[in-house]
């Protein structure tokens, strides 16, 4: 019987990342001191709030902290990880200690900032849901589409067109629900000029995703300024009222934060429990994982190819489509050229970090959130730190993810390579 | 007995080539017909029509008397049809029970997945065919020869009872291809039948019942393997004699060329393929470098032309270090390359022929001139070399992903040897190439070495390696085990390295053993 042959592995830690690692966690520690512990004044305290403003059920009382005194405990803390790194190192923990360590010191900057004052951190936190809503859905859009080998950088221009057409039937017939549905249908029509290029004519994945960005962008921009910027009453859409949860609102603390918001948010919920179970424990998620990876031996067995395909780059569309609706019916009210402003991309980007798991793309989606919000409510707190600086957080730590964490991602195999019968 | 399968006078056309023509094909129940012809003879071809990969042109399949038609692989399983296929049409990141399963899911509570029914299925399957395989293991981390039973055991887990094997051996070893046979003759003694399309002579001469074979699309003859010897199979699928040993005189190794110490190369996952490696090959010899694909051959090659950084150790090239130099301060020091993935790293499939003939001389004079491309020069150099090298192909531009596989090496094989060069590394060199076009290139293989050349050939082709080494080098598990000289061990003894076991080479241990090793073959 053929044994299976296991290699010795190459240390993941070479001896020089182990060092590096030290160093900057003894640097995070060092800007720690400098910046927070040194100008932080003694007798201070911050204040947290935890409940979310505007919102009663399930609220908790204010937090507390002595400033100067967290300070230093959070700065030991990433001191005390730089020196055990520097001598005995935490091997394959290395990436997650780091990880921590960036969020001790994001700790540090609110209670440095906040010193003497208060900020409401449930409503940092629920605002950072509500920026991350769209970037999620735009990360499930994607996961839907690659997991079946289409590529998808088309989202940022599906929600576009979900957004715009949401707005205008919203407000023509003064129902979000129609508006919802219009949204919906837009995205599928997008998803559906995607899904004939890329899979019937085998156009390049990219180049077609490209086009129907502009397309989107163009088509929904010369509506608004034609017709919605100028007649009021075709840009004016109704919102979807806020639902708080039986039981689950009453919740201390996350209550407030997660069920307490409008049906958007609970959707995005559903979905993902939905699509993490669906992709991995039913018949239909293995056929289509099985297309994305390897299209030719699952037309061996029987699985046509070509209509998955066309189903998951639609289904792909709806969610595009819903996550644009939450732009007008969901959030701001009204339809802007151009609002999505890079969101469907950064969905794209969450997709890649999160490892085209659905789980793993709305956890990163949460953390492009949270870093989009930091910066507002920095510079409302009159933070020393310029607002150009805090604004570029979301930006840097795409880049820093992209590129330091990714590349070990498991891509499905078959992603982007349009399926050829011979 | 009525048989299960008949082909009648199926025909396929593509533009410009008559794949199949005219054939007839009958196979009995529980019996096993080998599918006998060279690379592009049309085997495959036919076999894509039965499996409804493709639509005949001409031509009905009848399955046990009944007239039926295929246009889809889901058609052929319905019929009982099942075949494993030359490149496995398994998914990397799935497990057994997955790929297994997949189109035909065993399932609970509506659309979920019942992974342990299916799993005590493929147990159930294992222990009757004896298919041994753990059901919850990913793909990727098998060995090749257990992934090709889990094809099997797809084809199985549907009640295929006609299967096709393609080329099944092309990956295994020597002893994992014994296995199968032995498996292949389980099969058809439960009761099924088989189609075992090669163009191997020895395999077809051990497993087969009956040989069909066919060459440019035709049948040109069937036969027993009582009737067959390998010569006269060869005559008929090539359509002339072959001269199937390579002729060479005995070795006379000079100086060092190549000078490898306690060498580590880990692969793309970080694992450590190679690990203390070390050996030299002398100036006018042929180093054989023989093992079980995936026991760290791929890693050392791509080390020792630099095309993978070792992690430790040394490599000297003519005295001169270059432990982590550049391929081209490899190929300029006088090494050549023809790589195991011809297509991958040996040709830009889109580029012209000439082009490809130049891709590591294309800097120099008479290539270059400055920047300028000195296009005359380039043609010339191309017309000679087809010439030279007998590449079949309409002219020196057409673009190199058109041609043959046979061809497309011999493209490489002619750029790498018309340089003046001082050691040559030959990877697979021959995979998947058919008896012309082996023959030839071993003969230039061979004539490198007489002018002087260092040679290491690696190859999974144990015969091949046989016959071309002077030396034998046998790596497993990312440790070369044992250095022998070719004439004085046997095959058997080298397939046996190549497994792992120690044996003891010296004749007094020879006449120990003796018994020992033939009772494993």
């Amino acid at each position: 019987m053929a044994e299976i042959i296991v290699h010795r592995k190459v240390e993941e830690i070479t001896p020089r990342r182990k060092y590096t690692i030290a160093v900057v966690l003894l640097l995070i520690a060092g800007l720690m001191t400098g910046l927070f512990v040194v100008t932080a004044s003694h007798d201070a305290f911050t204040t947290f709030g935890l409940t979310p403003g505007g919102i009663t059920r399930g609220s908790v009382p204010d937090l507390v902290l002595p400033t100067l005194e967290v300070l230093i405990g959070l700065t030991v803390l990433v001191g005390l990880a730089g020196i055990y790194q520097l001598f005995k190192g935490f091997g394959r923990f290395t990436n997650l200690v780091l990880g921590l360590s960036f969020f001790l010191f994001i700790f540090a900057l609110l209670i440095w900032t906040a010193s003497g004052k208060s900020l409401n951190l449930g409503g940092l936190l629920k605002g950072s849901l509500l920026l991350a809503v769209p970037i999620a859905l735009g990360a499930l859009s994607g996961v839907m589409s690659e997991r079946s080998g289409v590529v998808n950088i088309a989202i940022e221009g599906m929600m576009l067109m979900g957004a715009m057409t949401g707005a205008l039937f919203g407000s023509i017939t003064k129902n979000f629900w129609i508006g919802l549905g219009t949204a919906l249908l837009a995205g599928l029509l997008m998803a559906a000029i995607h899904a004939v290029l890329s899979i019937k004519y085998k156009v390049d994945q990219i180049i077609s995703g490209t086009v129907i960005n502009i397309f989107g962008a163009g088509l929904s921009s010369f509506i608004s300024s034609k017709f919605m910027q100028t007649y009021e009453y075709l840009n004016n859409p109704p919102i979807f009222p806020r639902v708080p949860i039986p039981v689950l609102a009453d919740i201390p603390f996350l209550g407030p934060i997660f069920f307490n918001n409008n049906i958007f948010v609970y959707v995005l919920m559903i979905l993902l429990i939905v699509m993490q179970i669906a992709l991995f424990q039913t018949r239909w998620g293995l056929r289509l994982r099985s297309v994305g990876e390897h299209p030719k031996a699952a037309d061996t067995l029987g699985i046509n190819v070509i209509r998955t395909r066309y189903m998951a780059v639609l289904l792909s569309g709806l969610i595009a489509g819903f996550g644009g609706a939450y732009f007008t019916l969901g959030s701001i009210g009204r339809f802007e050229e151009l609002m999505t402003a890079g969101k469907g991309f950064i969905g794209l980007a969450s997709m890649i970090f999160g490892n085209w798991s659905p789980v793993g793309a709305v956890s990163a989606s949460l953390l492009f959130g949270f870093f989009e919000n930091l910066g507002p409510s920095l510079s409302l707190l009159g933070s020393k730190i310029p607002n150009q600086f805090t604004s570029m957080l979301p930006y840097i730590a795409t880049m820093v993810i992209l590129a330091g964490v990714v590349g070990r991602g498991q891509v499905p195999a078959a992603d982007g390579v349009p399926y050829e019968k011979e | 007995m009525a048989p299960v399968l008949q082909l009648k006078s199926i025909t396929k056309r593509f533009p410009g080539v008559l794949a199949n023509d005219h054939i007839d094909l009958t196979l009995q129940q529980g019996e096993i017909l080998a599918l006998l012809g060279e690379n592009g003879a049309g085997k495959t071809t036919l076999m894509n029509i039965l499996y409804g990969l493709y639509q005949p042109d001409e031509g009905e399949i009848w399955v046990r008397e009944k007239k039926i038609s295929v246009h889809s692989p889901t058609d052929a399983i319905r019929a009982g049809i099942g075949m494993v296929h030359q490149h496995f049409m398994l998914i990397p990141v799935f497990t057994v029970t997955e790929n297994v399963m997949l189109g035909e899911e065993s399932l609970r509570y509506g659309d979920f997945l019942d992974r342990p029914k299916a799993a005590a299925r493929i147990r159930e399957i294992s222990t009757k065919y004896g298919l041994e395989v753990d059901p919850d293991t990913y793909i990727r981390d098998l060995p090749v020869g257990v992934q090709q039973r889990v094809e099997i055991i797809k084809l199985l887990y549907r009640e295929a009872d006609i299967l096709i094997f393609d080329e099944p051996t092309a990956v295994l070893t020597p002893q994992e291809a014994d296995e199968l046979f032995e498996i292949m003759r389980l099969l058809v003694k439960q009761g099924k039948s088989i189609i075992f399309i090669t163009h191997k002579l020895r395999e077809v001469l051990e497993v087969a019942d009956r040989i069909m074979v066919i060459r440019r699309g035709a049948v040109v003859g069937e036969t027993t393997p009582k009737d067959a010897d390998r010569e006269k199979l060869a005559a008929m699928m090539v359509g002339r004699a072959v001269n199937l040993e390579v002729e060479k005189e005995s070795a006379t190794p000079g100086d060092v060329v190549l000078e490898v110490r306690d060498l580590e190369v880990a692969n793309d996952q970080k694992q450590i393929m190679v690990e203390g490696v070390s050996f030299e090959i002398r100036a006018g010899e042929i180093l054989g470098l023989a093992g079980v694909q995936g026991n760290g051959q791929t890693e050392l090659v791509d080390a020792i032309t630099g095309m993978r950084r070792p992690t430790s150790g040394s490599i000297r090239l003519l005295g001169e270090t270059v432990t982590y130099a550049t391929p081209r301060k490899f190929t300029e020091m006088g090494s050549a390359h023809v790589p195991e993935d011809r297509q991958k790293d040996g040709l830009v499939l889109s580029f012209s022929i000439a082009d490809n003939l130049i891709l590591n001389t294309y800097y120099k004079e008479p290539f270059a001139r400055g920047v300028i491309r000195q296009e005359k020069a380039i043609l010339a150099n191309a017309e000679r070399l087809i010439e030279q090298f007998d590449v079949r192909t309409p002219g020196p531009l057409i673009h190199v992903g058109a041609l043959s596989g046979g061809n497309q090496q011999k493209v490489i094989v002619a750029r790498e040897l018309s340089r003046p060069i001082k050691l040559l590394v030959a990877s697979q060199p021959t995979r998947g190439l058919d008896v012309g076009s082996i023959e030839y290139i071993h003969s230039q293989i061979v004539k490198k070495r007489d002018e002087g050349c260092a040679v290491l050939v690696a190859s999974s082709e144990l015969d091949e390696i046989m016959e071309l080494s002077d030396r034998i080098a046998v790596m497993y598990r990312g440790k070369i085990i044992a250095i022998v000289n070719a004439g004085e061990v046997t095959k058997q003894e080298v397939g046996l390295l190549m497994a792992g076991v120690q044996i003891d080479l010296t004749d007094a241990g020879r006449k120990k053993g003796r018994v020992k090793v033939e009772s494993t073959f």
